[in-house]
């Protein structure tokens, strides 16, 4: 998928006054996150599943290379095949050679993020491949022709409304010409158009929470059933994964599935958690003839010898953006690829360049609750000042903010001229609130103050204070 | 792609601070963890796990009915057919475990496959999961998975006996009595559900609209 990282700041913008988006972000407080809050209260060992989860993965990380090939050798033995990619180019060709030789004319697909990184669905089209996205916020997004705005809730920027007019455009041709209003109609006229594409369809592609190492199984977990009558019905199976879904054991995977659910949805357990292993066997009456995992690197290799290895641990729950306040006010498309959010701002600069994502990592208030609620304890708010970072030492942040930065600098690093510029600022600012504790406007702040007021300082700077307390105490 | 795969590897070796694959004795370790796994901490509950397993899958909208033997259970089948108006055609499972249901000529069974058209699909579970209220269903010939998903409602039997405490004890079962990993493992917890409206909850989305537990307290 083409990356507009880079546009975060006209996207968000845009995001804040689009009024539909805005109503449907507010069901983002009262869903998600108070069920996980629920579901963790009610489950005293959740700490210690935590801790060990996050042990399961920094151990298979250190052993990644071993795990992929035992995973890669027991697959075989299987009888499935297992294809590694290095870039999503190479992803893009596997993929759209396995259908070619399959002789496929239709796809369907489950929910896959990986699918979204590879940009799986424009590869097969241009192939000439007929694909049908059928999970249900999926394939709303697909008849809108947009990508996802959630990792798990893909349509979650859509409101009932525009859902019943995208139905009432697109599935005339299915023989529906009266509009679907309540959720339960919009569901059912999915699931009858969607069962025809099921049945007719000769590749299913789904994307793997976890590969398992002990016996080769891809591991999905889902609530609607699509993403097992898309494993089923058709002929072939093909898995896109990234190479750090990878556990040792069933038992492995077993603790960090209680981890999962809970912190997405506040589910205990997902309806479906299905364990995918190799074709069908020859006795079978039913499953695909053939099985394959596509195993994409993409960056993910070179992030475990750096200092955003952590980001390996994610398992792409979506606490992190659910309980994000930027995320919460504008969105999944402001950040403009295909994983929004604080996870999201980690990974794209990692993915698609920090140079072409350069707002993301600012795009963050550092207030730390993604990182209190990541299931994997994963430490966003450092990653993303590292990347901060980065971003000044490769010079790419904007001139005005590099040039205040370097007076900051300045300033900071001779003590004397600190003290006095400081002093000075701090009583100016606090002759022109005028006794009213606050600033309505500031010359060069305008944008700040448009929308809020600055608290004005009490007329003397901290060390000021600080000096007249101690001499307080010292009496 | 061989360049890939080893473009991959090689790369992953050089950010593990490695230039070989791991040396005889480390893999050993692995090994044997793979060997021999071992189960993490099990989240503690209270009472027994069939009565949790009943608490459980009722929590997530499951329907469950006891009965005392093979006997009752065509009548438990007529009545849910009949409560939620669906046609008197049952495809179940050919799986042994069900052979002495005595299916009432009201039915028209069929042993197979699941196709498109089917409403109401009867199978039998490897295993419940008290923990979680989850039936598990292991594919093989006797156990269609296509069974599992197709059907407007989906009727599972499942033995007293079969319900483990924990997750982990279902994978115990699966090494001693099937040793292999069938094609499928299905966990199956509640009937298919979607929130991708508004985050409303609806029942039905792909899958059985209904998921009905026959508990068999004679096995």
């Amino acid at each position: 998928m083409q990356s507009n990282a880079h546009d975060f700041k006209r996207r968000a913008d845009v995001a804040l006054e689009d009024m539909e988006l805005q109503k449907a972000l507010q069901l983002l407080k009262t869903g998600f996150t108070l069920k996980r809050a629920e579901s963790i209260a009610a489950l005293p060992e959740f700490e210690a599943l935590r801790t060990q989860g996050r042990e399961i993965k920094e151990h298979t990380l250190a052993h990644l290379d071993f795990y992929l090939e035992t995973f890669e050798r027991n697959v075989r033995a299987s009888g499935g095949h297992v294809h590694w990619a290095s870039s999503v180019e190479d992803a893009r060709a596997i993929v759209v050679r396995i259908c070619s030789d399959a002789g496929a004319k239709r796809v369907t697909k489950g929910k896959s993020m990986v699918g979204e990184e590879i940009g799986v669905n424009e590869a097969l089209e241009a192939a000439g491949v007929d694909v049908l996205e059928t999970d249900l916020g999926e394939y709303i997004i697909q008849l809108a022709k947009e990508p996802p705005s959630h990792i798990i809730a893909p349509a979650i920027h859509k409101t009932k409304a525009q859902i019943t007019e995208l139905f009432h455009t697109h599935h005339a041709k299915h023989g529906k010409s009266v509009r679907v209003i309540e959720v339960a109609d919009i569901v059912n006229e999915a699931r009858e158009v969607l069962r025809e594409g099921f049945l007719a369809s000769d590749v299913g592609i789904t994307g793997a929470n976890f590969l398992i190492a002990e016996n080769g199984a891809a591991v999905i977990v889902t609530n609607e059933g699509n993403g097992d009558l898309t494993n089923t019905l058709p002929r072939v199976h093909i898995v896109t994964a990234g190479i750090e879904k990878v556990v040792p054991t069933l038992e492995d995977v077993s603790t960090i599935l209680r981890l999962l659910a809970r912190s997405a949805t506040g589910q205990q357990m997902s309806v479906y958690t299905t364990f995918s292993t190799g074709p069908k066997r020859r006795e079978d009456l039913d499953g695909p003839d053939a099985f394959h995992v596509v195993l994409l690197d993409n960056g993910r290799s070179e992030m475990l010898g750096n200092e955003f290895h952590e980001m390996l641990r994610c398992i792409r729950c979506s606490a992190c953006m659910n309980h994000c306040p930027v995320y919460g006010a504008v969105g999944g498309h402001a950040y403009g690829w295909v994983y929004p959010g604080p996870m999201g701002a980690v990974l794209t600069p990692l993915m698609v360049g920090i140079e072409k994502s350069t707002p993301l990592p600012n795009a963050c208030t550092l207030n730390g609750r993604c990182q209190e609620v990541c299931p994997m304890q994963i430490p966003l708010p450092a990653m993303l000042r590292r990347l901060r970072e980065r971003e000044f030492d490769e010079g790419l942040m904007p001139r005005m903010a590099r040039a205040g930065l370097a007076a900051w600098a300045f300033l900071a690093r001779r003590p004397r001229l600190y003290r006095a510029v400081t002093g000075v600022g701090v009583k100016v600012l606090s002759l022109l609130a005028r006794g009213k504790g606050r600033l309505r406007y500031l010359p060069l702040a305008g944008a700040w103050t448009a929308a809020r007021d600055l608290p004005a300082p009490a007329g003397e700077t901290f060390q000021q204070a600080w000096k007249r307390r101690q001499r307080g105490l010292g009496s | 792609m061989t360049g890939s795969r080893e473009q991959v590897l090689a790369n992953i070796r050089r950010s593990l601070r490695r230039t070989e694959p791991l040396g005889e004795s480390a893999r050993a370790g692995l090994e044997a963890r793979l060997a021999a796994p071992r189960a993490n901490l099990k989240p503690h509950y209270d009472g027994d796990p069939v009565a949790h397993f009943e608490t459980r899958i009722r929590a997530v909208s499951g329907i469950v009915t006891r009965v005392h033997g093979a006997a009752e259970i065509s009548d438990v089948v007529q009545a849910h057919v009949r409560k939620h108006g669906l046609a008197l055609d049952l495809v179940v499972a050919p799986d042994p475990d069900l052979d002495d249901i005595a299916w009432s000529n009201h039915f028209k069974v069929e042993c197979r496959a699941a196709v498109g058209s089917d409403q109401t699909s009867v199978t039998s579970a490897f295993a419940g999961v008290g923990e979680t209220g989850s039936l598990v269903l292991l594919s093989s010939p006797r156990s269609p998975t296509t069974l599992n998903f197709l059907p407007e409602d989906h009727l599972i039997v499942l033995a007293r006996s079969r319900i483990v405490p924990h997750i982990e004890d279902v994978w115990t079962r699966l090494r001693a009595e099937v040793g292999a990993m069938p094609r499928t493992v299905n966990f199956i917890t509640g009937p298919s559900k979607t929130g991708d409206v508004e985050q409303v909850i609806q029942e039905g989305a792909h899958g059985p609209r209904r998921l009905h537990v026959i508990l068999r307290e004679d096995r």
